[in-house]
């Protein structure tokens, strides 16, 4: 129903779709700008920084299609109208996802694919089977951690109501922050998005591991391959908070 | 006076959202944070990179969060409830109002703008101040002048979100102009990276977009980068801009209006 309402409008869509798939160019322009100046960025070419863009992008575009929406959930929270939600005979999880379901964020996905796929046959990478296997593994389990971090901040959204922006910031912050490789960053930066958010398992680890560099942490070798158990704790965290804060809501009686 | 009321009434209902503001300063300081830390490697390879050195560069990382929701550079689009007041309709009962639509517009959005520098913006200035070096003037003078750079910055991108909503009266879901023309916004006001930075004609061109009031001439101010009678100029690029788009957007407005279709009802 969404897609068709959205596709009603016909400039509109495709003005949006364009828009979103030129939302994250510019990202993309910038740290082309940036490398216009010079040729390595906390030691990574422009190829790897392009890699570490390409695998992050997709999988927030990935959550993002499927559970952008939950943002939203605090203004309804607000205005009352999630008492709908918990009256109709359909999972309370599937409407907020579903609701207002926008198409037009295939743009980031598009776009974020091409900058991978543009980047990985520069990169200097022996692309044996596993390797090349690794790509789409990475994407998949940073899709789901990604997902994970939507819907946290969407059950957190029954109590806070107000408060979708920090939600944002573990999000799409995330994703910029991923962008970039993690020697940039102050090591408890880096602690703290392996440690407390584990948005590293998105795609530093793995990439490390790619690209064969070490991490910044001196973690042991065998933690770059804990993204499908990552994303797998995350999804039951992800689970236990959106029950406690489906219980805990409270109708604002309007 | 009606409009005085208007922005103080626009202030205080922004001031209500107390958690979103909380949130939002924490968004602001979470980017800022993020920001400022590939601007130290960016820098650290190309020292004096755009003529800024390191802390100025990390200033211009701060100043951009500051102003991030006054100047409206990431609601960049359009005017949401604007926009939807055209599309729903209720814009014809606002045309009969004894108030003018674009000046009432203007004056919420200067109370919303005002509001916004003050709970969203201090906040993170003052962290990134405290962790990073900063090149914060020590002069009362430079502040005064900044924040009238702000200001006439907040006007033009009223002007220019007034423009994109008033697209609406044609397309009537403005979300896709809104949108296309939040990223200029982001882009081409030095948000994504300073305009310094970009180079060559390309920067240069840039830079007299009228954009650049909303956050780089600002910033500019805030560093002392112009000196004195550059100060004068950057003020009166601005305001030009500012006059140029307020009038551009009173003229589609009177074509607009002109065809008001009223649908349903």
């Amino acid at each position: 129903m969404w897609v068709r309402s959205t596709l009603a409008y016909r400039t509109s869509f495709l003005l949006t779709a364009f828009g979103n798939f030129a939302a994250t160019g510019l990202d993309f322009l910038a740290i082309l700008l940036m490398f216009s100046h010079i040729t390595v960025l906390g030691g990574f070419s422009l190829p790897e920084v392009a890699f570490l863009y390409g695998t992050s992008g997709a999988a927030l575009g990935l959550a993002d299609l499927v559970l952008g929406s939950m943002d939203r959930l605090g203004a309804r929270v607000r205005d009352g109208t999630a008492d709908v939600l918990l009256v109709r005979p359909v999972p309370v999880f599937a409407q907020v996802a579903a609701d207002r379901f926008a198409l037009r964020r295939l743009g980031r996905i598009l776009q974020a694919a091409l900058v991978l796929g543009w980047s990985m046959p520069r990169l200097e990478v022996d692309w044996t089977p596993g390797a090349v296997l690794l790509v789409p593994l990475m994407l998949l389990c940073g899709a789901v951690i990604f997902g994970a971090v939507f819907t946290i901040g969407a059950a957190f959204q029954f109590v806070a109501q107000d408060a979708a922006e920090v939600q944002n910031s573990f999000t799409y912050g995330g994703t910029t922050m991923l962008q970039y490789p993690p020697t940039v960053f102050a090591k408890d930066l880096v602690r703290g998005v392996t440690f407390v958010v584990p948005l590293a398992f998105v795609n530093w680890l793995p990439a490390l591991r790619l690209l064969g560099r070490d991490d910044p942490l001196g973690l042991p070798g065998w933690v770059d391959f804990l993204g499908p158990v990552v994303a797998a704790a995350m999804c039951g965290l992800a689970w236990l908070a959106w029950r406690a804060g489906l219980r805990n809501y409270r109708s604002t009686g309007s | 006076m009606l409009y005085a009321a208007v922005a103080a009434g626009s202030f205080r209902r922004y001031a209500t959202y107390r958690i979103a503001t909380a949130s939002g300063v924490f968004t602001n300081t979470v980017f800022g944070f993020i920001l400022a830390y590939t601007y130290i490697a960016l820098w650290t390879e190309r020292p004096h990179l755009g003529g800024y050195d390191l802390p100025q560069a990390l200033t211009f990382v701060w100043t951009g969060q500051a102003l991030l929701a006054a100047t409206g550079l990431l609601i960049g689009g359009g005017m949401d409830e604007l926009q939807e007041r055209i599309r729903s309709g209720d814009i014809a009962v606002d045309l009969y109002r004894p108030a003018d639509l674009q000046l009432w517009w203007l004056a919420a959005d200067l109370g919303r703008a005002g509001f916004q520098l003050l709970g969203r913006g201090l906040v993170p200035m003052a962290v990134g101040t405290l962790v990073f070096p900063s090149a914060l003037p020590a002069s009362p003078v430079t502040w005064l002048l900044f924040l009238v750079s702000v200001a006439l910055g907040v006007v033009v991108g009223f002007a220019l979100r007034y423009l994109v909503a008033l697209t609406s009266f044609w397309l009537l879901d403005g979300a896709g102009v809104g949108m296309v023309a939040g990223l200029m916004c982001l882009f081409f006001s030095g948000m994504v990276l300073p305009l310094n930075v970009f180079p060559g004609g390309f920067g240069e061109a840039v830079r007299l977009l009228p954009w650049s009031s909303m956050l780089q001439v600002p910033a500019d101010v805030l560093l002392g980068v112009h000196g004195g009678p550059g100060v004068a100029r950057a003020l009166a690029f601005q305001a030009g801009w500012a006059v140029a788009l307020l009038a551009a957007g009173r003229l589609v407005q009177s074509v607009a209006t002109r065809k008001v279709v009223v649908q349903g009802g």
